[in-house]
């Protein structure tokens, strides 16, 4: 006991890879989308596993895509943004007012992600020099910027002239809707931030444990807006895709309850509450295990009515089932 | 002594791990009515978790816990309280917004006519109980518990467990925080609920106090007990040995350092915590920091660092004028800090031991933001081998290690950033004796690199033995200086008791 304890040092070192480790929680994920898809595809043989359908789901998942990977983000480094859905409909509106005002489609997308910008900084600001926690700070906004959206043009919706914005709604590139190379594009970016920069990995340390990453010399106040200014960004770029798809600046619709979706989409991922700890992979492994299931529960006829119930649900399970790992392994 | 040798409370063969650490390796004790016994060990010895198991917070893994002979499995600190255990912790859980009788008397609150809390009753037993214990000078009862020191807290915790009914009294280092004045008032008080027949456990690691109140004294070590013998058998050489399973002079080496130009200089430092600190450390110096919990030490570091705000004096880094803003300034002026609370402050435990070590060095890892793996890589290898982290490899989330390992990991971190300056507050506490002696060879190795290093630390063994020179706190103040060489525990108490009056009450 008296000799200091001399095991071998340490070799060998696993590469980090930026799909991260293929953990336990991405292959359950993973069985839980091929039985949606087995499933779906046997009460529905005619039509849900045909390229059609699939590209559908494909295109669908963009915008919740879109939202999941930034809300990921967002829950790493522990906060929480139920604005985003609002700020969509919000930058739709703008996008579609500024495209009215100039007839110019890179003025009207530069109007609409500067006012994700605008409306993401403000919610940073809120909640770092409130301070207010991030959850009543962004439940306030989610109203405001609903609000502003309506304000707008009276609650009515704004029809929107761009044949480069209808390109992006129903274009294709070999085969494959532009919307959904977008999606990839956005992805892959997201990926290589969180495992492959010092930013990124300083989102999962301040998440992880905000007295260390201070300790450490990061500076969380300007990481924190830096987040949520990102995260309306995302939901700017999210809803000029709906722009494209509606051809129209939409107050509400399209738009409502996406925040339930991407946080949910997030959590299933991986994401713990508590912050430092969160996949892109895992979020979009999320995401179209979401997608397939709206489209299957459409396909299948189930109501809306208890659509909405099925997606509450489940965002409540994937909550629970995350403690009960978290338990087991007695973290 | 009117032990009757029945014992009230028997634990037989109890072993306790917490993933990789054996907390408790069969271990075997009895408690017997009327005596003091003290339970003494170094930090991380096993001492707080043999008293978790007494008091139903954790069960053991193997072994039995026997309460009058009758084995019971205790499921919570309400069954254990049931049947007369308290345990009177070092860290009391207040309730600032509640009253002092408030606080004391929580979880039993008596009612009137069946529903209203009778208040007139709760202050009575209060103010009963602070007279008897003769500390009506320093609480009462109606005071709201928001501005008490931790010495007051600590009165507060030791009442509660003196409720009646109490057949074992636990009390985990119940002098950390308090004067000799109070402390002797506390000492009367065990000695009469000795005479009451309770048998009181008594953890504590200073021998002095040990020697005047107990009876009899069974020592741990890493979990195991190697001794339980009569005080009147016990003096302070053997009693270290028994401890640390070695002669101290095989733990510290006291080599002579030349030392280099001075690395950080305060010169009246204030801030809402400390005042008019100065102090100096020089390139290949180790200067301790003694002093009693809460009088200002962790304040000296959170001021150098730039967590607190320093309201007057000045601070020079390495002979330049330094003032930081926050703790990247500190980072950048190559200051580092081992905080107190490593899982609290300094790791990031779900995280892998490379993030952990590259955290301060983004880079030396990186280009232009981006991590380049194979560098981020060889810096954490090199930095684990040097400090031999057993672990398999460095991608293992940190929380997965040991105290002593995750130790190491901080000192990594540290290391890899080649720092001018490195704080270190308890650098020890919760770690084994084998990773303890490891550490205290590598501060030593530290300085030897002429790394200057400012040691808090609580224990005496290890300020004494580590530091070339000791500065004495008491009440946010130096409140005197002596040479390591020299300086004893008594010495040092001395000091730490100097101003040591507590606020009187309005």
């Amino acid at each position: 006991m008296n000799a200091p304890s001399t095991t071998q040092p340490v070799v060998g070192a696993p590469k980090t890879s930026i799909f991260g480790r293929t953990g336990t929680q991405n292959i359950s994920l993973l069985i839980a989308l091929i039985a949606l898809l087995v499933i779906f595809t046997a009460l529905r043989p005619d039509v849900f596993f045909t390229p059609r359908n699939l590209i559908n789901i494909g295109l669908a998942i963009t915008i919740l895509g879109i939202l999941a990977m930034a809300q990921t983000l967002v829950i790493v480094s522990g906060g929480l943004d139920i604005s985003v859905g609002s700020i969509v409909g919000m930058s739709t509106m703008f996008l579609a007012v500024a495209m009215q005002w100039t007839d110019s489609t890179v003025v009207a997308v530069l109007v609409g992600l500067l006012s994700g910008l605008f409306a993401g900084a403000i919610n940073g600001l809120i909640i770092v020099y409130g301070p207010v926690n991030a959850v009543i700070a962004t439940l306030g906004t989610m109203s405001a910027f609903r609000g502003i959206a309506y304000i707008i043009n009276n609650g009515n919706s704004i029809p929107v002239q761009s044949p480069a914005l209808r390109m992006l709604g129903t274009g294709t590139l070999l085969g494959l809707p532009l919307a959904i190379w977008l999606l990839i594009v956005i992805m892959a970016g997201f990926m290589i931030f969180t495992k492959k920069t010092i930013i990124g990995r300083n989102v999962y340390a301040m998440g992880g444990n905000p007295t260390v990453a201070r300790l450490a010399g990061i500076p969380i106040p300007s990481y924190q807006i830096c987040i949520y200014a990102m995260s309306g960004v995302a939901a700017a770029v999210a809803g000029m895709v709906l722009a494209g798809r509606t051809m129209s600046g939409q107050p509400a619709s399209g738009s409502q309850g996406l925040e339930l979706e991407a946080i949910t989409a997030a959590i299933l991922g991986g994401c713990a509450l508590t912050g430092g700890k969160g996949t892109i992979v895992g979020a979009m492994l999320g995401v179209l295990i979401i997608g397939v299931l709206n489209n299957g529960m459409i396909l299948t006829s189930v109501p809306t009515f208890y659509q909405l119930l099925a997606k509450g649900a489940l965002l409540v399970l994937a909550v629970i089932v995350q403690e009960r790992q978290k338990a087991r392994k007695g973290e | 002594m009117t032990t009757s040798r029945e014992p009230i409370v028997q634990v037989r063969g109890v072993s306790k791990s917490f993933g990789v650490v054996k907390a408790l390796r069969d271990v075997s004790a009895e408690f017997y009515p009327g005596e003091v016994c003290a339970l003494m060990g170094e930090n991380g010895a096993g001492k707080s978790t043999l008293m978790r198991l007494l008091e139903g917070e954790h069960r053991p893994d193997e072994g039995e816990i026997r309460i009058g002979g009758q084995v019971v499995h205790l499921r919570s600190a309400r069954e254990a309280q049931a049947h007369g255990i308290r345990v009177i912790h070092q860290e009391p859980e207040i309730i600032p917004e509640m009253t002092v009788a408030e606080n004391i008397f929580i979880g039993d609150f008596r009612a009137r006519s069946g529903i209203f809390l009778d208040t007139d009753d709760l202050f009575e037993r209060a103010r009963q109980l602070i007279a008897s214990l003769g500390i009506s000078g320093l609480l009462a009862a109606e005071q709201p518990c928001r501005d008490l020191g931790p010495a007051q807290r600590q009165l507060i915790e030791i009442m509660r467990a003196l409720r009646p009914g109490a057949k074992l009294l636990a009390f985990d280092e119940p002098t950390s925080s308090l004067t000799e004045d109070e402390a002797g008032h506390l000492f009367a008080t065990i000695r009469r609920l000795r005479e009451e027949g309770v048998s009181v456990v008594y953890i504590s690691h200073r021998l002095k106090e040990v020697l005047e109140l107990a009876d009899r004294c069974i020592v741990l070590r890493d979990g195991a007990v190697v001794a339980s013998l009569p005080v009147t058998e016990i003096d302070e050489a053997k009693m270290v040995r028994l401890m640390v399973g070695r002669p101290i002079s095989d733990l510290f080496h006291r080599r002579v350092r030349q030392l280099g130009p001075a690395r950080i200089e305060l010169e009246n430092v204030t801030t809402k915590k400390i005042s008019n600190v100065s102090l100096t450390v020089r390139a290949g110096e180790i200067v301790g920091l003694g002093g009693l919990i809460g009088s200002g030490r962790t304040e000296v570091a959170r001021a150098i660092v730039g967590v607190d705000k320093v309201i007057a004096g000045k601070m020079r880094a390495s002979g330049a004028a330094y003032a930081p803003a926050s703790p990247g300034d500190a980072i950048r002026a190559r200051i580092g800090l081992v905080p107190e609370d490593r899982k609290q402050e300094a790791l990031l435990l779900v995280q892998s031991i490379r993030d952990n070590v590259s955290l301060v060095v983004p880079q030396k890892i990186s280009t232009f933001g981006f991590i380049n793996s194979a560098r981020e890589n060889e810096l954490a290898n090199k930095h684990v081998a040097e400090l031999r982290v057993k672990t398999p490899s460095i991608s293992q989330p940190v929380g997965k290690l040991s105290g002593g390992n995750q130790q190491k990991v901080v000192f990594a971190r540290w290391q890899a950033s080649e720092p001018l300056l490195l704080i270190l507050d308890e650098p020890t506490r919760g770690i084994d004796v084998g990773a303890k002696a490891e550490i205290y060879r590598l501060v030593e190795d530290l300085a030897d690199k002429g790394i200057a290093i400012l040691l808090i630390s609580s224990e005496m063994t290890e300020l004494l033995g580590l530091s070339d020179r000791i500065l004495v706190m008491s009440e946010g103040r130096i409140t005197g200086e002596l040479d390591g060489a020299t300086a004893t525990e008594e010495s040092v108490l001395d000091l730490a008791m100097n101003h040591n009056s507590m606020k009187a009450l309005p």
